[in-house]
């Protein structure tokens, strides 16, 4: 039986393809943005960080961006999520449709009252492990001051196994430019918690015009 | 714990019990000269057979090589010597049938021309005017032995006609002449004619002549070759390695273009297969994919070149008849040319993805959309879409100097490895006469050691020689 080249080709993709597992060399990355109090007049920065991820973003990978509210721990918080297609041109497509849903969010942003970021953590800790990603960030663009309010209970044990948590531009209060060592224990605050999660590393980046590519585990 | 002074007879005393020790060793030692002497002389005894043995054995191995590939290397160059010849012998039959086949018309020709040539020629052949009457009359006048006025009158009259005649033959002569001329002037053409068909036979002969020379030199190589003459021989591992630099070469600027190529083809068949499979922790199956394509562009040239017969890697293809052959070449060719196609649309689409990566930047960086340079733009596009279709056929070609590697290359591992075979049996040669040295310097060596008790031995040995002197000399006065 005489096969045909473009068959040949379509099986010997096939056969290579089934070969090794892609989910592995993915990454997945979800994104907590503090829409609290003056947190909503650095929306601008968050959007250049989303348009660095969807740059740098490959064919394959996850991206999911969601709010800190009051309370986070739901789907509702979630601006939108995407798995990259596989091929190319397509993941490019969805990089584009993906750029609008969040120019359109930034427009219209309202603050919250309170900030749940371990809500947030748990969703996000949620979404990532469906997507069974190699790699998984969880980036929170935040000052790091978590306010609960009142009813939401967030002191018990979460889970961050093999995910990495990136703080961005964790801006200083007026309170901790009178006494800084409110700013360094949160910050040691929030890595003695998530270390103690499971998370595998524990990255803070302030310095968005230079020091971006912390932000993912570039291959 | 171990204690660093319990060797010591009297570790307070130190020097006293290490003198001690050494007389005691010295005594050892003295007393174990014998079999040490034979431990060291059988040791070395055994490092010398040994290495003989091994060195005798990689020189034999060495020779069985040199003469299995003198034999492999000389079969080849037979066989590479017959084809050249038997291609010679088919290039003068093609030009003997070609262009011997029109020699009995061109020496028709030829003959026709000659015959005119000496028709004209007999033409023009000078004709001798008839002797005059007037001579005859003439001796007749001057046999006449009285005369008065008819002599007189007799001459003017014959000088009067010779005049006449001599004008008129003056100008029948020049007539004549003329017309030969012109039937020269005739031949010309024909002689033109001749000696173009002429230059044309010496032209094909030199040809000929040139191949006849070209075949009596692989005439003279395969002489060489059927003789196992060692010149022959030596030519040929020389040319082999010339043959491997060569190739390999080649070898490495195909590569090159296989890089060029697979760079092409690499990104757009993530479009195909997928960018985020991956077969090893950085092996991309898109970059297998594209490899695969481009080995079977290679192969497919190597189908190709087989079934011309320029390259002979597989037998079977060679083997096959002329029609079954056929098929497989016209097959090779467009598997080869589905792949270019292939290729080129890829080229396309790869341009087509950097152009889209390149505005998503500029999407998400929120800087202006580039300017658009009109046609000028299209020639990097235009350019890979070539590139793509004919690096397949360039990569095609790349069967030659592998058939070339694949040969010289045993050759070659062939030399290298006697030589190796040979240098490390010196070595051992070499190691297997030291340790035969060895086994002297070593025994004095150890002599050294316990050279107080040999002293001692020496001067109770002369003791005891003067001694029997002594008593020999007694017993000699005696008798």
């Amino acid at each position: 039986m005489k096969i045909s080249l473009p068959v040949w080709i379509m099986l010997s993709a096939l056969l290579l393809g089934a070969c090794g597992d892609s989910r592995i060399h993915s990454q997945a990355v979800y994104m907590l943005v503090d829409t609290s109090g003056t947190y909503t007049k650095e929306i601008n920065k968050a959007t250049k960080i989303i348009s660095y991820l969807l740059a740098t973003l490959n064919p394959g990978d996850s991206l999911a961006v969601a709010k800190v509210e009051t309370r986070s721990f739901t789907e509702k918080d979630i601006v939108d999520k995407v798995t990259f297609d596989r091929r190319p041109s397509q993941a490019t497509q969805q990089k584009r449709a993906f750029k609008s849903k969040i120019e359109a969010f930034s427009k219209d942003v309202h603050g919250s009252a309170y900030t749940d970021i371990t809500g947030g953590l748990i969703q996000g800790a949620e979404y990532l492990n469906e997507t069974k990603a190699g790699t998984k960030t969880i980036v929170i663009f935040s000052d790091m001051q978590e306010e609960l309010g009142k009813g939401t209970v967030r002191d018990f044990p979460i889970k961050l196994d093999g995910i990495r948590i990136v703080a961005l531009n964790v801006s200083k209060l007026g309170t901790d430019n009178a006494d800084p060592r409110l700013y360094l224990d949160r910050l040691s605050r929030w890595k003695a918690k998530v270390l103690k999660a499971g998370a595998t590393e524990w990255v803070v980046v302030n310095d968005l015009d230079n020091n971006m590519e912390s932000i993912l585990n570039t291959r | 714990m171990f204690d660093r002074n319990s060797w010591l007879f009297w570790p307070d005393s130190v020097a006293l019990s290490i003198l001690v020790l050494a007389i005691l060793g010295m005594l050892f030692l003295y007393a174990a000269r014998k079999p040490m002497h034979g431990v060291i002389h059988s040791v070395c005894n055994l490092v010398t057979q040994s290495t003989r043995f091994i060195s005798r054995w990689l020189f034999l191995g060495a020779e069985n090589l040199r003469i299995r590939n003198q034999s492999v290397l000389l079969a080849h160059s037979q066989e590479s010597a017959a084809t050249m010849i038997d291609r010679e012998f088919e290039r003068v039959t093609n030009i003997i049938r070609k262009d011997m086949q029109e020699f009995p018309a061109l020496q028709r020709k030829l003959m026709e021309e000659v015959t005119r040539i000496e028709d004209d020629y007999r033409k023009c052949g000078e004709v001798p005017a008839p002797p005059p009457e007037w001579v005859s009359a003439l001796e007749s006048v001057s046999k006449i032995k009285s005369g008065g006025d008819i002599p007189r009158k007799l001459l003017e009259d014959i000088n009067k006609s010779i005049q006449k005649i001599h004008d008129k033959t003056v100008a029948e002569f020049r007539r004549s002449y003329e017309e030969r001329h012109k039937v020269l002037k005739g031949m010309q053409p024909s002689w033109r004619s001749v000696e173009k068909l002429i230059g044309e036979m010496d032209k094909k002969m030199v040809t000929l002549n040139t191949n006849a020379k070209q075949i009596d030199g692989h005439m003279a190589k395969f002489e060489g070759i059927r003789t196992k003459d060692s010149k022959t021989e030596h030519a040929l591992t020389t040319s082999a390695f010339v043959q491997l630099a060569i190739s390999a070469l080649v070898m490495v600027i195909a590569m090159g273009g296989a890089f060029i190529n697979y760079k092409l083809i690499a990104l757009p068949m993530s479009e195909m297969v997928g960018a985020s499979d991956y077969i090893t922790n950085s092996l991309r199956t898109s970059d297998v994919a594209a490899l695969v394509i481009i080995l079977m562009e290679a192969s497919m040239g190597l189908f190709l070149l087989e079934s011309l017969r320029i390259t002979q890697l597989f037998p079977k293809i060679a083997s096959m008849d002329d029609r079954m052959r056929r098929r497989l070449m016209l097959a090779s060719l467009i598997f080869l040319v589905i792949l270019a196609a292939i290729e080129s649309s890829l080229a396309l689409m790869r341009d087509m993805l950097v152009a889209d990566k390149a505005a998503l930047m500029r999407d998400l960086s929120s800087t202006a959309p580039a300017a658009t340079e009109g046609w000028m733009s299209n020639i990097p596009m235009a350019g890979q879409m070539i590139m793509g279709f004919v690096l397949p056929f360039a990569l095609a070609f790349v069967a030659i100097p592998l058939e070339s590697v694949v040969h010289s290359l045993r050759t070659v591992l062939g030399v290298l490895l006697v030589q190796t075979m040979r240098g490390l049996g010196f070595v051992l040669r070499f190691t297997g006469v030291v340790f035969r040295r060895f086994a002297k310097v070593l025994e004095l060596a150890y002599d050294i050691l316990i050279v107080i008790p040999l002293m001692v031995e020496r001067w109770v040995f002369t003791m005891r020689g003067d001694t029997l002197v002594k008593v020999r000399a007694k017993s000699v006065s005696a008798s």
